[in-house]
């Protein structure tokens, strides 16, 4: 097993309480920010420590802290987003469930160097056992001093609030979450206007993962040299800002002898996790090939395993990100038009409709995909499902939110790389069964 | 941040306001970018994505919604940028119905077009139809099939109209529009605008047809634009004056479109876009008509004009017998058909020749005068007609028959906000344009169903409600657009003047009025001071139904306010002491300092498309047109002259004084045009008596009215749509209103019927059209002074329009001075009086009465349109549900409503609009005629009756 000394996950098994938080040294971070460090000091630690957004699209998180207008009168808002709706992810309902007021702790190191004086904890309607524990832990909070006004008589004040959802994958979109918040449908804003400028109620508000929250704990902890020295730099030396440091949370489901969450840090290889943490593929077959990050990402073949699992070096097997470090193996017997179907079923079914690209693009991947196994497929599918993956988001300019990049971008992969098997099954005409890809959770 | 942008478009250098779109900018440089979702008069949203540009970031941007930055280079068009378009619309081609609805009728939609743009006719993807048709509305046809979700039709609903029916369900590829809780569209809460069908570009969402064919049954296809004749016109029903452009083929209206003109800025509520099939009706009178000598002693004919409480008058024999056989359709209150059964009444009439017609209307009038004076005849012009039209009525009832009889349908609706406007202001005119409420910051609207009555004015308000303004509802009955006030204030009918004289007593004694307003602006305050200090919101709160709290709330609410404008309709004038509650609302913003200034001001909201105009043109009796006193020598020299005949003195009498006058016998000869008093008069058995009784009635008319019944000879009219000519909108806004349609048969213009008729009563009139009478009458007044066809252009003018080759006119009046005596605005302080007839044992309960959104007045023109006629068949009585309960009577029976002058039986309809103690019956009901049951007492300065408040009681 590992040697590395989990850090994130190092209460895993304590009691969730406050008083047992504190006497394992929990608050002591906050303590050490709030006496010594102005806030643009901690915005500067968090940038020096290179802590980069883990829930997806692996954003700079001192640089969007510093996105926020500078002497705003205020309010300004956090949000939590704790939508977590990423198939085969459940990072975050780990971390929480396992310690929440790491998760505290960290929003309100945020809070403070945003002077962010409200934190909105946005979870998804199905973590209501994790609602309930951050409650309880909220509620210790207020009780403790460390919620409310003057936190620990620093003149730190911060309100903290849960809102739960009402089950859309969208509203784990940043701006998608907002209008939730708002009571509104979860329908993503057009960008520009940033959230850091006109967020949450029109107001500037930040929005961050609990996970990034709490490796920020760490870095007030342990200082921004040590969160520097896990992980691995930038392959591009004009590019240091392209790095991935710091500990990180892996999840592992699929066909595999023992899926879980895993700290680890950054960088580890495919092969790698599968085999050292995963005890490799079930039933001792083979791997055909995996989803390295959440559906969204894309799809690895078999072969390239080697991918280290960072923001940088996937993009060599022209996947799209690091996503949610979360690895679904499918092996050797899964039909690789049945998992594409399964991921275009979703997305055709999450997308907010709102745009067109996205909407009609999603639905006709789909159609498509019905299409083919009930043994219609025609060869020109296959350029149409290229065709339309590559021009649906927002990287191609298409969409107003990445949920249609997400939505095209493992349906493209999949075409390119198992074309062979795409056209295999198109010429048999087979009518397949389902296989269920596990994509349900954990 | 700067004010202004330089970017380059394709290379071109523009610069814009900062602020402006890519896709603005663009469009003024010229440069055309493709959009769907975009539409110029609607919030962009940026969904479709078509629009996309390339601004020289990584990604593409929608150029709809990015604003333009300084240094920005544009791309409209690249490979990259229309390989995205083409597989957008490949993707939205790939379920369209090809051609759909809209390309099948008006040949415009907007994806097909694009199709066709980008050579994409064979498609890559596609699909079959799998999502339902929606048949439900009466007037729009809603295929989701088509429906490519731009949300311009939310858009329309919420944004333009305010009326928020549509919306979305479901999500990604099973979205689709809705309407309230996905209910049928013809079930919702639609009000039939059309907005959302003028607003969508493809076939999901289109106007039915509605035109009649001639001769043969069915409807007439819409067809492409190109081969329609666009007519630019106004709306011909209510004072909004909508500008519309009628889309005509064929001598057929086929379907109306909202036009932009700063009145209506392209709206339309469903009386202007789909209520205009009733001028090719069946019914339309087609010849001059005589009585038969059979059919004297006169008396109504049909069985509605004769009423059912009073047995039936034999019909001659043959008529009869005859008749009886097929029995009437039955729908509506008493299994009574809406429309004349022209069986019943045409056979008193003979067709008779133009000439013939008109002579007996010449030679029985100049018997009359001869035998009993010019007193003893009068007219009644319409505001329905044009200027044109109500100045030649007026000038022919004055010059060629001596008399100032001469009065319309104003009477009944503002006559007292005029009188109290004349007298505390020194004008009848609204002082700012309706438009204007967004430039407020408090709109105070009373006795107005404003969504209903005056639609599209009621938009401005919703509007500027959603922008911060606050919106102050004062109506017994709860208007719908309480929905949207920030207070709704339920007085107790008929109690204006005490709650209008509380929040003035809030104001007086907490030191909220602008003191140097009525310093400077105003005379008389202290009587007003002195009355209202009586009126303290502790007192009238029980007189007034609205606790003291509340009073206070709104009046701090009014004198907080930096801009505060008032709207008013007929349920502030149609009170006995109508004079006085437009006085307290004078008064409120006399002391408030709320004239003269945008945004601020007194509009009473006119009812009739031309009520301002017919009463600037003199149809009224004791004004010359432009309000030149009829008594002034002076004046009367002044017209002597201009007409070259000697002109009567005194001061006619009034709508109500003239029937009563028939009923006693002293107006013996009357000539109507376009009126219809037998429904819109009060006390209607009092009116079918006065009626009878005249010695001559001629009446000019597009059908056989009720009030026809009555006449010996009628004329053949032509209806709005055969016409041309100035109206005159609620704003002052004088428009032209172009003739689409040729008159059926022998049918004649007016104006040349009026010329023809004064020629041969022996003062000719020799006009060669209706511009050459728009410049006579324009040149005897101050207000049109300057104003010809030309200038007025296709959008009008505002009056006074001083330099009308570079202006649009005068929004708001009165900046400096009031065009009073002293020039000072005058309160005029009002006592509370109680109502005439008050609810008793016998009659417990409040009648009050009104219109319909659908409707207009008597019906005779909206009861004939399919559409609206369907939408609204028939009479009805709001009960609050507890007095249902309390009579024992169920939601949907058939009641009858008896006052101490009538009774009529309809439908009981349970509503929470009214209170318990008081009912609401709408007035364009022939079968159930509610002015049956009203009262003729009358408000002593404006002479306008009580139409909003009489004792009735509800039977089984
Ligand atoms: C369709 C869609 C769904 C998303 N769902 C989540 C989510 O469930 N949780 C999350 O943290 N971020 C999610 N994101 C990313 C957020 O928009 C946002 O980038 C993130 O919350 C920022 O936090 P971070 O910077 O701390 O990672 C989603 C993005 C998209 C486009
Ligand atoms: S890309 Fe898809 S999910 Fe995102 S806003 Fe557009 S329609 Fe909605
Ligand atoms: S017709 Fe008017 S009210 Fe009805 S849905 Fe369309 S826009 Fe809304
Ligand atoms: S009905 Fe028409 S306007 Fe409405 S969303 Fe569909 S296509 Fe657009
Ligand atoms: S608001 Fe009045 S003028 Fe405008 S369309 Fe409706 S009825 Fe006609
Ligand atoms: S027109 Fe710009 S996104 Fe639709």
């Amino acid at each position: 097993m590992a040697d590395f000394e989990p850090v994130l996950l190092r209460r895993v098994g304590r009691p969730l309480d406050i008083w047992a938080y504190r006497a394992d040294g929990g608050y002591r971070p906050l303590e050490k920010a709030l006496n010594e460090l102005q806030p643009p000091q901690i915005i500067q630690m968090v940038r020096d420590a290179g802590l980069r957004g883990r829930g997806g699209a692996g954003f700079s998180c001192g640089l969007k802290w510093s996105f926020l207008p500078k002497d705003h009168p205020g309010p300004i808002y956090l949000c939590v987003n704790i939508d977590e709706s990423e198939p085969c992810t459940f990072n975050n309902r780990y971390l929480i469930e396992n310690d929440p007021h790491q998760v505290i702790e960290g929003v309100l190191l945020a809070c403070y160097a945003t002077r962010a004086t409200t934190a909105y904890l946005y979870f998804r309607y199905e973590y209501g056992k994790a609602a309930r524990i951050m409650q309880q832990a909220i509620g210790e909070a207020y009780a403790h001093g460390l919620l409310g006004d003057n936190i620990l008589g620093k003149g730190l004040n911060v309100n903290a609030y849960i809102h739960r959802g009402a089950g859309a994958y969208i509203c784990g979109e940043e701006t998608g979450l907002i209008e939730s918040l708002e009571g509104k449908r979860a329908w993503p804003r057009i960008k520009p206007p940033y959230p850091a400028v006109e967020g949450a109620f029109r107001k500037p508000t930040v929005v961050n993962n609990p996970e990034t929250l709490s490796c920020v704990v760490h870095i007030i902890d342990r200082g921004a040299d040590w969160f520097k020295s896990l992980g691995i730099p930038s392959s591009d030396p004009a590019r240091p800002e392209r790095g991935s440091y710091g500990p990180k949370l892996y999840n592992l489901s699929g066909h595999i002898n023992k899926p879980g969450t895993f700290e680890i840090p950054m960088g580890i290889t495919t092969q790698e996790l599968i085999d050292k943490y995963g005890g490799g593929v079930w039933k001792g077959k083979k791997a055909k090939g995996a989803i390295p990050g959440g559906l969204s990402t894309g799809i690895l073949t078999a072969a390239e395993f080697d991918a280290r699992l960072d923001y940088d070096d996937l993009a060599r097997y022209e996947i799209m990100g690091l996503g949610t470090a979360a690895v679904t193996v499918f092996d050797e017997d899964t039909s690789i038009v049945d998992v594409v179907y399964n991921i275009a079923r979703f997305f055709s079914h999450e997308s907010c409709g709102q745009c067109t690209p996205c909407r009609e693009g999603t639905g006709w991947m789909l159609q498509i995909l019905e299409r083919m196994r009930a043994g219609q497929g025609r060869r020109e599918d296959l350029d149409i499902l290229a065709d339309v993956g590559d021009r649906i988001g927002i990287i191609p300019g298409t969409t107003i939110c990445g949920l249609s990049d997400g939505a095209g971008w493992p349906i493209k992969n999949a075409v390119k790389k198992f074309r062979a098997e795409f056209e295999a099954y198109i010429k048999s005409g087979q009518k397949k069964q389902t296989v269920s890809l596990a994509l349900a959770h954990h | 941040m700067p004010e202004q942008v330089q970017l380059t478009i394709d290379g071109r250098l523009v610069t814009v306001a900062a602020g402006t779109t890519v896709w603005e900018a663009a469009r003024a440089a010229g440069i055309d970018i493709p959009v769907l979702c975009h539409q110029p008069r609607l919030r962009p949203v940026g969904v479709c994505r078509l629009c996309v540009v390339d601004v020289g970031a990584r990604v593409l941007a929608a150029s709809c919604v990015r604003a333009c930055e300084e240094d920005m280079e544009v791309q409209t068009t690249s490979p990259r940028i229309e390989r995205s378009r083409r597989v957008l619309l490949e993707l939205l081609l790939a379920d369209h119905p090809s051609p759909c609805a809209r390309e099948r009728t008006t040949g415009d939609c907007e994806l097909e077009a694009l199709a066709r743009r980008y050579g994409l006719l064979d498609r890559r993807y596609e699909q079959g139809p799998t999502r339902p048709i929606d048949d439900s509305s009466r007037v729009i046809a809603v295929d989701h099939n088509a429906c490519i979700l731009c949300d311009r039709c939310i858009r329309a609903c919420d944004e333009i109209q305010s009326n928020e029916v549509i919306g979305r369900v479901d999500r990604g590829g099973a979205a689709r529009i809705a309407f309230d809780l996905d209910q049928p569209m013809g079930q919702s809460t639609c009000v039939s605008c059309g907005e959302c069908a003028a607003s969508c570009p493809t076939g999901a969402l289109t106007n039915k047809p509605l035109a009649r064919r001639t001769g043969e049954s069915g409807l007439l296809p819409l067809v492409p634009r190109s081969q329609t004749t666009a007519v630019d016109s106004v709306c011909p029903y209510c004072g909004v004056g909508c500008a519309l452009t009628y889309h005509v083929r064929d001598n057929r209206i086929l379907w109306a479109d909202g036009r932009d003109s700063p009145g209506n800025e392209g709206r339309l509520c469903v009386k202007g876009r789909y209520g205009w099939d009733y001028a090719l009706h069946e019914q339309r009178l087609t010849r001059p008509l005589i009585r038969r000598a059979e059919f004297y002693p006169k008396g109504p004919l049909s069985r509605d004009v004769r009423g059912t409480p009073s047995p039936p008058t034999p019909l001659p024999p043959g008529e009869r017998g005859e008749r009886q056989k097929t029995p009437l359709p039955r729908s509506g209150g008493e299994g009574r058909n809406g429309i004349v059964d022209y069986a019943e009444v045409l056979p008193a009439f003979r067709e008779a020749s133009w000439d013939e017609a008109l002579d007996r209307i010449a030679s029985r009038l100049k018997a009359i005068k001869q035998a009993h004076g010019s007193a003893a005849l009068a007219g009644f012009g319409s505001a329905k007609c044009s200027n044109e039209e109500a100045y030649l009525f007026q000038k022919l009832i004055r010059a060629a028959l001596g008399t100032n009889n001469v009065d319309h349908c104003t009477r009944l609706c503002h006559a007292s906000s005029v009188a109290a406007l004349l007298e505390g202001i020194g004008s009848g005119s609204v002082t700012d344009v309706f438009g204007d409420a967004r430039l407020a910051d408090v709109i105070l609207l009373t006795g107005s169903n404003t969504t209903a009555n005056h639609p599209v004015a009621a938009t401005f308000f919703k509007e500027a409600t959603r922008c911060g303004t606050k919106l102050i509802v004062v109506d017994p009955r709860r208007p719908d657009i309480a929905n949207f006030a920030a207070f709704y204030c339920r007085t107790n009918p008929g109690t204006d003047v005490a709650f209008y004289n509380a929040v003035m007593h809030v104001l007086v004694t907490e030191g909220l009025c602008n003191e140097d307003f009525i310093r400077d602006r105003t005379e008389n305050f202290e009587a007003l001071r002195d009355l209202v200090v009586d009126y303290s919101p502790e007192r009238m709160a029980p007189v007034c139904g609205i606790d003291a709290e509340t009073i206070r709330a709104v009046a701090r609410t009014i004198g907080g306010a930096r801009a505060m404008m008032t709207f008013w309709g007929m349920g502030i004038s149609q009170h006995t002491h109508g004079t006085d509650n437009a006085r307290c609302l004078i008064a409120l913003c006399l002391l408030t300092g709320n004239v003269g200034q945008p945004g601020t001001g007194l509009h009473p909201l006119r009812g009739q498309n031309n009520v301002q105009g017919a009463s600037d043109a003199g149809l009224i009796p004791m004004y010359y047109p432009d309000y030149q006193k009829v008594g002034d020598p002076a004046v009367r020299a002044k017209f002597e002259a201009a007409w070259g005949v000697p002109l009567d003195p005194a001061p006619g009498l009034t709508v109500v004084e003239i029937m009563a006058g028939a009923l006693e016998g002293c107006i013996r000869g009357m000539f109507m045009m376009g009126e219809n008093p037998f429904l819109s008069d009060p006390n209607i058995n009092k009116v079918r008596k006065a009626l009878s009784k005249l010695e001559f009635l001629a009446v000019q008319d597009i059908f056989l009215t009720e009030t026809a019944e009555f006449a010996d000879v009628v004329l053949p009219a032509s209806s709005f749509l055969e016409k041309t000519g100035t109206y005159t909108n609620t704003d002052r806004r004088v428009q032209i209103g172009r003739n689409a349609l040729v008159p059926p048969g022998e049918a004649r213009l007016d104006w040349q019927v009026l010329c023809e008729l004064s020629t041969r009563l022996g003062y000719p009139m020799d006009y060669t059209s209706p511009e050459e009478v728009f410049a006579e009458f324009a040149s005897l007044t101050k207000s049109y002074a300057g104003l010809t066809y030309a200038n007025l252009g296709t959008t009008g003018k505002l009056w006074p329009c001083p330099d009308p080759d570079h202006s649009e006119g005068t929004k708001v009046l009165f900046a400096e001075r009031f065009p009073t005596p002293t020039g000072r605005g005058r309160f005029v302080p009002c006592a509370f009086q109680t109502a005439k007839e008050l609810p008793d044992g016998d009659y417990p309960l409040v009648l009050n009465t009104g219109r319909l959104l659908e409707h207009w007045h008597t019906g005779t023109m909206t009861r004939r349109a399919q559409a609206l006629d369907a939408l609204q068949p028939g009479p009805f009585v709001e009960v609050h549900p507890d007095d249902l309960g309390r009579y024992g009577l169920a939601d949907g029976a058939t009641v009858t409503v008896r006052s101490r002058r009538g009774a009529i039986r309809l439908e009981a309809r349970a509503s929470r609009a009214v209170t318990p103690g008081s009912v609401f019956i709408p007035f364009h009901f022939r079968e159930a005629a509610a002015n049956v049951l009203t009262i003729d007492e009358l408000d002593p300065y404006g002479k306008i009756p009580e139409f909003k408040f009489c004792a009735v009681r509800l039977e089984k």
